[in-house]
């Protein structure tokens, strides 16, 4: 299985137009894969909080978007996703990449990701843990969760759910 | 010229359009003026406003105006290049510069010393930048609406702020009437 072709095609078959990112090494592929669609719509943005307000006018605008970023940015986009997406009642599918969990070669990615799930959970945002390939199976099923609810849903995906790193 | 008068000169200009407004005083500024379904009042989230005005535009064909503030973007500097690399011919930035965090007590921002939010924007690959002292607002505003293409507009202004209520409206009351007017 193509695991980015398999979530982009989620994201379009759930009517995903409009997909913000910032990069992460675990990302690459899907990024790469979003950019490369012509049913997708992809703006890089230079941090993820911008990157959630394009997606809330996005959203009033009448698309469906999401946002593609690492797990790192839960620390940069607490503000808005408490002011901004949960105030304003809005859906935004967020596809994190989990670093700093088992397979993580870099020991600062460790640092964010023992305050991951704490701070999702203590947003009361609904939050997905990837760790397997097969649980890709599950992404349909949270995107319409997602723009059902009209809430932020954190996809956690870690290392090993990626294929992990070369020899780790 | 202060924010409160600009804005009650630029009412009837903005009436008519979809609006998305900068946090603090300038949404109760504005709320207070001519409150309007087409009207997003941010209530929150310093910063925010050219992003999703941004998204806005680029998510359906009416025109958009953001009205922003000088330390807003300051604080979301980032969202220069973005617009600049894809704004849509339906957006305008239009940047309250009054010199200061007007909402918190008018303490000064970089741009009333040596920082230029104009040559910003430009060197961020904006491609029409204009320049405006508050009293021409008006008409750079419906210069910009006919122009064809997207435009930030710096308004250099005074700092102060009029005294005006904050808004109570629900923010979910706030999204939903907006959208019905985006959408109508
Ligand atoms: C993260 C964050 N920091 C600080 C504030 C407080 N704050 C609210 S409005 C504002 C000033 C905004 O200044 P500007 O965008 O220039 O608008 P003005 O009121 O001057 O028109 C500040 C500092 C905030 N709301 N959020
Ligand atoms: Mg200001």
């Amino acid at each position: 299985m193509n695991i980015d072709k398999r979530i982009a095609d989620d994201l379009a078959a759930n009517g995903v137009s409009f997909v913000t990112t910032v990069p992460c090494k675990q990302l690459a592929g899907v990024i790469q894969e979003i950019e490369g669609r012509d049913d997708i719509f992809h703006i890089p943005s230079n941090k993820e909080d911008e990157g959630m307000g394009l997606c809330a006018g996005a959203w009033m605008g009448g698309k469906r978007p999401a946002i593609i970023m690492q797990n790192t940015a839960i620390g940069v986009t607490i503000n808005t996703l408490a002011t901004l997406i949960q105030y304003y009642r809005m859906p935004l599918p967020m596809l994190i990449s989990y670093r700093g969990e088992l397979r993580e070669p870099v020991a600062c990615q460790v640092e964010m990701a023992v305050h991951t799930k704490a701070l999702l959970a203590q947003l009361n945002i609904p939050t997905y843990h990837f760790h397997w390939q097969r649980d890709v199976e599950e992404l349909d099923n949270i995107l319409k969760y997602t723009f059902m609810c009209n809430k932020p849903v954190a996809i956690l995906t870690d290392a090993n759910f990626w294929g992990g790193y070369g020899d780790q | 010229m202060i924010r409160s008068e600009i804005l009650k000169e630029i009412a009837p200009i903005l009436r008519d359009q979809l609006v998305v407004c900068n946090i603090g005083i300038p949404s109760q500024e504005l709320h207070a003026i001519d409150d309007q379904p087409s009207n997003f009042y941010m209530l929150g989230t310093m910063g925010l406003a050219s992003s999703i005005g941004l998204g806005l535009a680029l998510a359906q064909p009416k025109p958009v105006i953001v009205i922003d503030g000088d330390g807003s973007i300051l604080t979301n500097l980032g969202t220069l290049p973005t617009i600049g690399n894809n704004a849509p011919a339906n957006y305008i930035l239009m940047i309250i510069d009054n010199g200061s965090y007007g909402s918190t007590g008018d303490q000064p921002t970089y741009t009333s010393q040596r920082t230029d939010l104009a040559g910003m924007a430009r060197a961020a690959g904006c491609a029409r930048v204009v320049e405006v002292q508050d009293k021409d607002t008006g008409p750079a505003l419906e210069e910009a609406l006919a122009s064809g293409e997207a435009t930030v507009l710096v308004v250099k202004c005074d700092s102060g702020n009029a005294s005006m209520p904050v808004i109570t409206m629900d923010p979910v009351v706030i999204r939903d009437r907006f959208m019905k007017a985006v959408s109508a």
